[in-house]
């Protein structure tokens, strides 16, 4: 029983608690393929430097939406995602270069890798709750760049690898870093369509049964164990593909790149973005590439100090994150159009 | 033999800070039901403190307490300014605020200090014999500051007023509220106190390792360890599972080749994880809190 339902204090929600699920945009289709449009269109308007910007915002959203796979809908915290981008680049850089692997056999390589690392460490997810599995899953962000490091005969050590870009092909016409881009967007679209069905099954159903009251789903026969590690192997997936495109766009991968604090910083852009919200990965990756990159003029500390005061402030004011207010700004323009 | 015992001291004198970090946590948890994960940054916090005082000429022993109650303050100011204003949301938003709170205290700190790495003084005689005596010395005085430290609390709590209304708080907020106990201001001291007790094991460990903002990082970890083990709630099993963590740590990264300096950081894991799947205990109060 904790503090507030005792006391009467104001209960402050995040997720889904934080508004109705009514529609409020009336014209969904119609923007998504504007989106979508303006999507495939920025490589061929935008400087190089901008296109891989973007490229950057869809590789963490990716991650992103699988963090919002556990944080949203599972209603549990990992503080380790960082991880499994880490195991999701090495399996690229490795494969590619030392193993001489091609390209489109490491995606669905780093991917299983990535899923079965889930599935093993999701097995204490069994058992934890909110804060627990939190603890668990930061042990696991910090034990990581020192093993990559243990294992330097393999990884490069603390120097690093670096992984080889995949260029694009003669027929295409394009330059490597407009083919990259297409090609993150391609398996973002992918990946968001999959989150999308995989909520829209009967797993999907099972895990909101289970964030809305566990004791009730599991009377009903749902089995939480199994869904939650279920879930959490699939959110482990898509940081593990995240890393592989994140080692394709960087060409490069190191110890220094995995630490403690990206995973960290994860969870907070799956926070600040909207942990409950299809426009959450996407708000998140933005916060996440922009803001560190439009405060480092001001110093060393500049882009930590901005980061926590934003996360904060999200967390006390708007609760339901960047996606609650824009669902709040698209109600007001709706109703506002509707009218007239 | 001379080896291992001088590891052994090591290792509890290590053991002894991730006690005192782990106590800070326990009491956060106790008292709001908050993981506190920058329980670690506010101990950061104030061993710059008491660098601070010490480099303006303080000797140890005068910055120390001055130190303590700047700590006591600024816990009690977090608490007011930031935590209350979520106490009671969900898990996760009290994860995210003190995820955030992290950030920015490590950024803050960096801003302030600079994140070049700094010396410490050791507040305890050194100077004495060689080398096994000098850890000795040192690690019984960090043993002893932490020994004191769980005396006064239990005092605190078992035997005087303010205890008595904390106990009340901690075990029945709305009784304690309606028997005219302020609960706000209570909760208040707790994350104080907390943060009082952090900043003790903060400056016991900044001799050990260098002043640097994110010194602490590793720390927390062990803490969080030690924490887990006692459920975050039973002082003893904390203290105990703290110094142990110490001595295992270090044995094993002196004994056991493979894991060396480098992954001594995976011991905590290893035993979070091993504690929460093994025995129920752990899980349930995770589920009850």
């Amino acid at each position: 029983m904790n503090i507030a339902e005792q006391t009467g204090r104001r209960r402050l929600a995040v997720g889904r608690e934080a508004g109705d699920r009514r529609r409020v945009w009336p014209w969904p289709r119609v923007t998504l393929a504007a989106l979508a449009a303006v999507a495939c269109a920025a490589p061929f308007l935008l400087t190089p430097y901008r296109v891989f910007q973007l490229t950057m915002i869809l590789v963490y959203g990716i991650a992103l939406l699988g963090l919002n796979l556990v944080v949203g809908q599972s209603g549990q915290i990992s503080l380790g995602h960082g991880a499994f981008l880490a195991v999701g680049a090495y399996t690229s850089a490795v494969a590619t270069g030392p193993l001489g692997l091609p390209y489109p056999v490491v995606l669905p390589l780093s991917a299983l890798l990535s899923f079965g690392l889930g599935l093993a460490l999701g097995l204490p997810a069994l058992r934890l709750r909110g804060a627990y599995l939190a603890v668990v899953t930061l042990a696991i962000a910090v034990v990581v760049p020192p093993v990559i490091k243990r294992f330097g005969a393999v990884t490069g050590g603390s120097m690093g690898l670096s992984a080889s870009v995949p260029s694009a092909p003669p027929w295409s016409g394009l330059a490597d870093d407009q083919w990259l881009y297409l090609l993150v967007l391609a398996v973002a679209a992918a990946a968001l369509a999959a989150a999308r069905n995989l909520l829209a099954s009967r797993s999907g159903r099972a895990l909101a049964a289970i964030r809305e009251n566990p004791a009730a789903a599991e009377v009903l026969g749902v089995r939480i164990a199994a869904h939650r590690t279920l879930v959490f192997a699939w959110s482990a997936m898509y940081a593990g593909v995240a890393g592989t495109l994140y080692a394709w766009v960087v060409g490069f991968v190191s110890p220094d790149s995995f630490t403690v604090t990206l995973s960290i910083v994860l969870l907070a852009a799956a926070v600040v973005g909207g942990p409950d919200s299809p426009a959450g990965p996407l708000l998140g990756a933005v916060f996440l590439t922009f803001v560190p990159a439009a405060a480092q003029g001001a110093g060393d500390a500049a882009p930590g100090l901005v980061a926590g005061l934003v996360i904060v402030i999200v967390v006390c004011a708007a609760p339901a994150g960047l996606a609650g207010l824009l669902r709040m700004a698209a109600g007001a323009v709706a109703r506002r159009l509707g009218r007239e | 033999m001379a080896d291992l015992l001088l590891q052994v001291v090591q290792g509890l004198s290590l053991g002894a800070v991730y006690a005192g970090l782990a106590l800070a946590l326990v009491l956060v948890h106790r008292f709001t039901g908050i993981v506190n994960f920058a329980q670690g940054e506010l101990a950061m916090l104030s061993t710059y403190v008491a660098w601070q005082l010490l480099d303006a000429g303080m000797p140890f022993w005068a910055a120390f307490p001055v130190t303590l109650a700047v700590s006591v303050a600024g816990g009690m100011l977090v608490e007011r300014l930031v935590i209350r204003r979520v106490e009671g949301g969900g898990e996760l938003t009290l994860v995210a605020v003190t995820v955030g709170l992290l950030i920015f205290v490590n950024a803050a700190a960096g801003l302030v200090w600079s994140f070049a790495v700094r010396s410490f003084p050791n507040p305890f005689p050194t100077a004495l014999g060689f080398g096994s005596a000098q850890s000795g010395f040192s690690a019984l005085g960090v043993l002893g500051v932490v020994a004191v430290v769980m005396l006064a609390l239990h005092v605190l709590f078992r035997h005087t007023g303010a205890g008595l209304v904390m106990r009340a708080v901690v075990a029945d907020p709305v009784s304690a509220r309606l028997a005219g106990i302020r609960v706000g201001r209570v909760l208040g001291l707790g994350w104080g106190l907390a943060a009082g007790v952090g900043a003790v094991a903060g400056v016991l460990v900044a001799p050990l390792l260098f002043l640097e903002p994110n010194m602490m990082g590793g720390v927390l970890v062990y803490a969080l360890a030690a924490a887990v083990l006692g459920g975050f709630r039973d002082p003893v099993v904390t203290v105990a599972a703290g110094l142990g963590l110490g001595v295992a740590a270090t044995l094993a990264g002196t004994y056991v080749e493979f894991v060396g300096a480098d992954l001594k950081v995976a011991v905590p894991l290893l035993v979070i994880v091993t504690a929460l799947l093994l025995p129920r205990r752990a899980a349930e109060t995770a589920g009850q809190r």
